[in-house]
């Protein structure tokens, strides 16, 4: 079967339109949902329900600029397992060491830990925004070149974003649980 | 694109509701719905087994809830794909009388036969597809059937098995919220985002959905199915039964049919309250009179809990559709309970919009079902639905944790593979436990089935390796196939649901229904025949005082004598056959007479005649 680019008929980039895939996704929904097959053999039904199923995979992995750039780096080869975004960046260590005190502190009842939470959760979020930022240059880096090293490059920074999303999660979970 | 000459197929839409049904089809002015023999369009989702097995579905059933409860069931959408566990606070409410047996199939008590939810719903569907077939003359034998968007796949599962023992090709399962957007979308063909609250009578929908170009999209959808009119009425239930206690000295909970009239009382004042500001709870029982007034300020205080449980589900659907309220351009509301003015004004606050309102909301799911029978035919061909999974599906996985492998709100179909190994050498089966929900550990998601990859050829432990293909359909439904990767050969799936019927016990239900429908025509046309015999014979006894009965021979009369006897001898057999050839050889016997009455007519006729 066809990569996911292939299948919507553009070029392996990392940016791209979403108003022009999404015209494209229609389009191609027209042609290979399984309602416009209902009436057709068996082996045509099943073959429509195998299309129609990849370019929904398709859909969702190509509108997300992260699951995206995840595709692209394995189309092109890297292995995006978890072990990357397991291990701490060096230069969060100090940070991640205070946050984990303070949410054990949370954890175990003692609400004093709030600020400093809160605090964390204002550093990480412009963290966030600045990866993102980054990964926005990086794409455009990638697409006027198509360098391998810029996608090594996007590995690394998307499993710094993974594990500052990790830690957010964890914090939002301390600071509004039940949402 | 090949030209279809044959008959129209009719395939219908049928919406099967908690409290009523209804069957619609497309003709060329748009959907319109099939009325039933008594002229209404709403078939109630009721069904009576009397003592001589037959089955009585609709408004009759209706009305025996009141008279011979034991044997009647309503409401029994509650209990679609779900095991006993599930249902625990519904058997507080609701008279089911559960048969032993039930842990992952519930087995209902009617009268002295049992029956499982799939066959309840299947005499409902029946009726409503003898119905479309009264109306239209041909045989109908596919249809689109409409369910709540947030039922799980046992309970879709179900209604589709529900179908097939009705003897209906279940072409597709369409979202109820999704079916009333195209009803609306129809006409309007509009650009832009819409929400569609649905509130009916035992489940709350909510989707949300970008319209472009004949293109339905849903981004989001949400729900409750535990959560619906029903539950308004049980409030109100509940104040009655307490009044009538301290009123009467009696307690009616226990009373069977006490508890069906007042439940009646309750929901004509609910009704009726949506139109005036003030009503009674009225009950005549047994030479008792209870009233008591309610009006509209207290019933809104007394709903208001339920009301505001449906508004959760709407901001986290507005959520996860990654919209904000702004964007959302027009609300939908669809469901008998949204002619409720608290429900109107609450999802006006909620949504900022004014609700649409001009369809009628018990009809227009079947309406929207039509549609997509009429898309799946190819006569609607520029409108398309894309549907969403409303819970995500995952495995079991190490320590009870769930891995999830796709995500709610995927547009369907959606599919996701997975390579499985064994664990030990020589491991011939290995077991995938699946789940669905969005909760992290299984314990606190839903079973879905478990399926077993049988006859791995005998290797070490981690050198197999099966390709497992989880695939949600068209209809939601979850699909798994598997395929060995070493020797690329498909490999054998057994599927164990964890609630719902196995397709052996479905299969033997279809052919126990066919069986059924045979004989319930047998029977029918015995009934016709014996109908045709009282007409002949009637007509026969006047003639005996005829003057032409006189103008016979003696041995023409003892002929008429003879075949008469004979007819009512058979009259009361099961024999269609020998009804039909004593009714012939009776018809026979009478033809002189006839003929000479004939005869008599004509002359007197002509004597009358002024020339």
């Amino acid at each position: 079967m066809s990569d996911y680019y292939e299948l919507f008929g553009i070029p392996r980039s990392l940016n791209l339109s979403l108003d022009d895939l999404q015209k494209r996704y229609y389009e191609l929904s027209r042609q290979l949902h399984p309602d416009r097959f209902m009436r057709k053999p068996e082996a045509e039904r099943q073959r429509a329900l195998d299309m129609s199923s990849a370019l929904n995979d398709a859909n969702r992995t190509l509108k997300d600029p992260i699951k995206r750039a995840q595709y692209l780096l394995r189309l092109e080869g890297f292995d995006i397992g978890e072990q990357g975004s397991k291990d701490v960046p060096p230069e969060l260590l100090e940070e991640v060491f205070e946050l984990n005190m303070a949410l054990e502190e949370m954890r175990g009842g003692d609400d004093s830990a709030r600020p400093q939470l809160e605090q964390a959760e204002s550093n990480f979020t412009r963290m966030m925004s600045e990866v993102d930022q980054q990964i926005q240059a990086l794409f455009q880096e990638y697409d006027n070149a198509s360098k391998r090293e810029t996608l090594g490059e996007i590995r690394g920074v998307l499993n710094r974003r993974k594990y500052i999303q990790n830690l957010l999660n964890e914090v939002h979970a301390e600071l509004a649980p039940q949402t | 694109m090949e030209i279809d000459f044959g008959v129209p197929a009719h395939i219908v839409g049928i919406d099967l509701g908690t409290t009523n049904s209804l069957v619609a089809f497309m003709d060329l002015t748009g959907p319109r719905i099939v009325p039933g023999a008594d002229g209404d369009k709403l078939v109630p989702s009721v069904v009576s087994i009397q003592p001589s097995g037959e089955v009585v579905v609709g408004n009759p059933a209706r009305a025996l809830l009141l008279t011979q409860p034991e044997r009647t069931v309503y409401s029994v959408k509650r209990l679609m794909g779900r095991g006993l566990d599930d249902v625990q606070e519904e058997l507080k409410l609701f008279p089911f009388r559960i048969a032993p047996g039930s842990e992952s199939v519930i087995q209902l008590k009617l009268g002295e036969r049992i029956y499982t939810p799939p066959e309840i719903s299947a005499f409902v569907l029946r009726q409503l597809k003898q119905n479309a077939e009264k109306y239209f003359g041909v045989p109908v034998s596919k249809a689109v059937i409409t369910v709540p968007a947030y039922f799980n796949d046992a309970q879709r599962q179900a209604t589709k098995d529900a179908g097939r023992i009705a003897g209906l090709e279940v072409l597709r399962l369409v979202n109820e919220p999704t079916a009333a957007s195209l009803a609306y979308g129809l006409d309007k063909r509009k650009n832009g985002i819409v929400a569609v609250y649905d509130f009916g009578g035992g489940t709350f929908d909510i989707s949300i959905l970008k319209l472009q170009d004949g293109i339905f999209e849903v981004l989001a959808t949400n729900g409750d199915t535990h959560l619906g009119g029903d539950d308004i009425d049980n409030l109100l239930l509940k104040i009655a039964l307490e009044d009538v206690a301290s009123e009467w000295r009696e307690d009616l909970s226990g009373n069977h049919e006490g508890i069906q009239r007042l439940r009646r009382a309750v929901i004509q004042a609910k009704e009726r309250l949506s139109f005036v500001p003030v009503t009674n709870i009225e009950l005549e029982y047994r030479g008792k009179r209870y009233q008591r007034e309610i009006n509209r300020d207290l019933f809104d205080k007394l709903i208001l809990p339920i009301v505001e449980r449906t508004l959760v589900p709407c901001r986290a659907c507005i959520k996860d559709a990654g919209v904000s309220i702004d964007q959302i351009d027009e609300v939908v509301m669809v469901g008998g309970s949204t002619r409720i003015p608290l429900v109107l004004s609450a999802v006006e606050n909620l949504f900022r919009a004014k609700p649409h309102t001009e369809l009628n909301p018990d009809e227009v799911v079947a309406l929207g079902a039509a549609v997509q029978a009429a898309i799946l035919s190819g006569e609607v061909e520029d409108q398309l639905l894309l549907d969403v999974t409303p819970l995500s599906l995952g495995i079991e996985t190490m320590g009870g944790v769930v891995s999830k492998l796709i995500l709610r709100n995927s547009t369907i179909p959606a599919s996701a593979t997975e390579t499985f190994t064994t664990g030990v050498d020589g491991q011939r089966n290995v077991l995938i436990h699946v789940v669905q929900g969005e909760r992290e550990l299984v314990k606190d998601c839903r079973s879905l089935a478990r399926f077993d990859l049988k006859d791995i050829d005998p290797m070490p432990a981690g050198m197999a390796r099966i390709e497992v293909r989880f695939l949600i359909d068209a209809n939601g439904i979850l699909n798994v196939t598997a395929r060995d990767q070493r020797t690329g050969k498909e490999h054998s799936v057994e599927v164990k649901p964890s609630y719902g019927l196995t397709d052996e016990q479905v299969e033997k239900m279809i052919r126990e229904s066919i069986e059924k429908a045979e004989q319930d025509f047998a029977e029918r046309q015995v009934r016709e025949a014996r109908v045709e015999a009282d007409t002949i014979l009637t007509a026969v006894e006047k003639a005996r005082r005829h003057d032409a009965y006189f103008e016979l021979t003696d041995a023409e009369r003892a002929a008429i004598d003879k075949a008469v006897n004979e007819l009512l001898l058979v009259y009361h057999s099961d024999s269609l056959d020998l009804i039909k050839v004593k009714i012939e050889q009776l018809n026979q016997a009478t033809l002189k007479l006839a003929e000479t009455m004939m005869n008599t007519a004509v002359r007197g006729a002509l004597k009358g005649t002024k020339i």
